[in-house]
């Protein structure tokens, strides 16, 4: 059996929404240098709805696909939608992780999280 | 392109080797332990093969053990000097940050049951300094055990110097010599070696096969209990085939080792040349005082499972140090002992090259490198931050 699943080398080796965005009404970040993985996910929203989404990601091949995946996941979504994102739902769309690689599906998770309350926090301030 | 470059993980059989084999375990598949001639035949084998490979250690065939490899040869050491130690009110061990873990677990568990154990620091460069170890040696120590060469970054220990210290204070001394038999001149008289282990196939021998020197005089205790083989000193009956495969490889490698050596150091110079062009990069271990197959680096600003899946896609076999191909959150614990910080290590590679590497291959393998770590830079948002200037390069 191979490490990964065939959806996981597919979104490893070609990333969807891989980029920055300049001009990004939101930008989150998880995970540190330190532990090997780091995703920051950039979020483009217009009437509380994700128009665009680019990420980029230092990490495992699983840490890439999950990031992928995640944006692939919460595009074109209304921002309430993208804030249930779970983890679970990552992995499961990568049609599974191996187990000591589920952590990365918690990274995009938790950075798609990180930005819609950074989102949240920039609407709330705004006059 | 495909090229093997993860030698140091195993070594493809020599045909020799595989052909010796499939021989023996045709023609000699008697027990050596049975009294007919066909058994009796198979145990003539089996001291032609110990024969062979005391010779090229230069250690007496009574000296060598037959084990399962690497791990239990460095286990049933450690076990045994720790007994012998326990017996005398020894029980303090001296050994370094970056031994395999076949030793550093052992180690852990000698340290439960009431052992001390110093590790010495390996330096930046990843070499020991010998005069460390006197100064580490004490009344009750009972062992001291440091590789010959380490495996993820390849660097050559002064062993003859710290088998002398050992010598002159009557401490026995251990190495791990799994990545350096086969690759390195190793004569145990010559270089105070009391105990060695080696595995076959790091040197194109079969896997699951492996020696343990052990000097005249050391007593050795068992690993595995249940027979009379290897003079009582691990039971279970003989792998004939495995063994004589071993002993033809070594004898293959060794006869072949100023050749391979000449020729794969001066291709992992090429390709260190090669890589270092690479901004923010860094050679890991002594530039000159490591094996001739290992090339290691750290990139900064990757991380090293992605960089080895790419380099896999492009038909290039290669390992890592970054957590991620560990199996635990931490990078290579010899990358830490030579002073890499996490960051830096998590991003690392290693090329252990075999004698068929050509010239040609070391290009495809740094054009390779090149483009991938360029690739993965890109991506990372770590590197984003290097550039601009919110985080600090290390390398």
């Amino acid at each position: 059996m191979a490490l990964y699943s065939e959806k996981v080398m597919q979104h490893f080796l070609h990333p969807q929404n891989i980029g920055i965005i300049e001009d990004a009404d939101a930008v989150g970040e998880a995970g540190n240098a330190k532990c090997g993985d780091i995703m920051r996910m950039y979020l483009k929203i217009d009437d509380d709805v994700i128009t665009d989404v680019k990420f980029e990601t230092f990490g495992c091949a699983s840490a890439i696909a999950s990031s992928s995946m995640a944006t692939e996941l919460i595009k074109g979504k209304p921002v309430a939608e993208a804030a249930e994102l779970t983890n679970k739902a990552v992995a499961e769309a990568l049609d599974g992780l191996p187990a000591h690689k589920m952590h990365c599906s918690v990274l995009a998770e938790e950075a798609i999280r990180d930005a819609l309350e950074n989102y949240n926090k920039n609407k709330e301030n705004k006059p | 392109m495909n090229i093997y470059a993860d030698n140091a993980a195993t070594t493809k059989m020599s045909d020799a080797a595989a052909e010796i084999m499939t021989q023996y375990n045709k023609e000699y598949y008697g027990n050596a332990s049975s009294l007919y001639t066909l058994g009796q035949k198979a145990k003539e084998k089996l001291e032609e093969a110990r024969c062979i490979i005391a010779g090229i250690i230069n250690a007496e065939p009574s000296e060598i053990i037959f084990t399962s490899g690497g791990s239990e040869s460095d286990n049933q050491a450690l076990l045994s000097a720790s007994e012998n130690g326990k017996k005398n009110g020894k029980m303090h061990i001296i050994s370094s940050a970056f031994e395999h873990h076949a030793i550093l677990h052992t180690l852990k568990k000698l340290e439960k049951n009431g052992f001390e154990v110093t590790l010495l620091p390996v330096h930046e460069n990843g070499i020991i300094h010998p005069d460390e170890i006197d100064a580490a040696i004490r009344e009750d120590t009972c062992l001291v055990t440091i590789m010959t060469a380490n495996n993820e970054i390849g660097t050559i220990q002064p062993i003859k110097e710290i088998g002398e210290i050992c010598k002159n204070r009557g401490v026995p001394f251990h190495t791990d010599a799994v990545q350096a038999i086969g690759h390195q001149l190793i004569d145990v008289k010559e270089q105070n070696i009391d105990m060695l282990s080696a595995s076959a196939h790091k040197f194109h021998g079969p896997k699951g096969v492996g020696f343990l020197y052990v000097k005249k005089g050391i007593r050795i205790s068992n690993l595995i209990e249940g027979g009379a083989q290897e003079r009582g000193k691990r039971a279970g009956t003989e792998n004939l085939p495995g063994i004589m495969a071993m002993a033809v490889a070594l004898k293959e490698s060794a006869d072949n080792m100023e050749t391979a050596n000449a020729h794969k150091s001066e291709i992992r110079d090429y390709i260190i040349k090669g890589l270092s062009e690479i901004p923010h990069s860094a050679l890991n271990g002594d530039a000159r005082m490591r094996l001739s197959g290992n090339v290691n680096f750290s990139f900064e600003g990757i991380e090293g499972e992605s960089l080895l899946i790419l380099l896999d896609m492009k038909g290039i076999s290669c390992s890592s140090g970054s957590a991620c191909t560990s199996g635990s959150l931490d990078p290579s614990h010899v990358l830490l002992a030579i002073g890499r910080i996490h960051d830096v290590a998590h991003g690392s590679l290693r090329l252990s090259l075999g004698e068929e590497i050509t010239l040609e291959e070391a290009d495809y393998i740094i054009s390779a490198v090149k483009e991938v770590v360029e690739y993965l830079r890109g991506i990372s948002p770590v590197w984003r931050d290097l550039v601009s200037g919110k985080r600090e390069f290390i390398l």
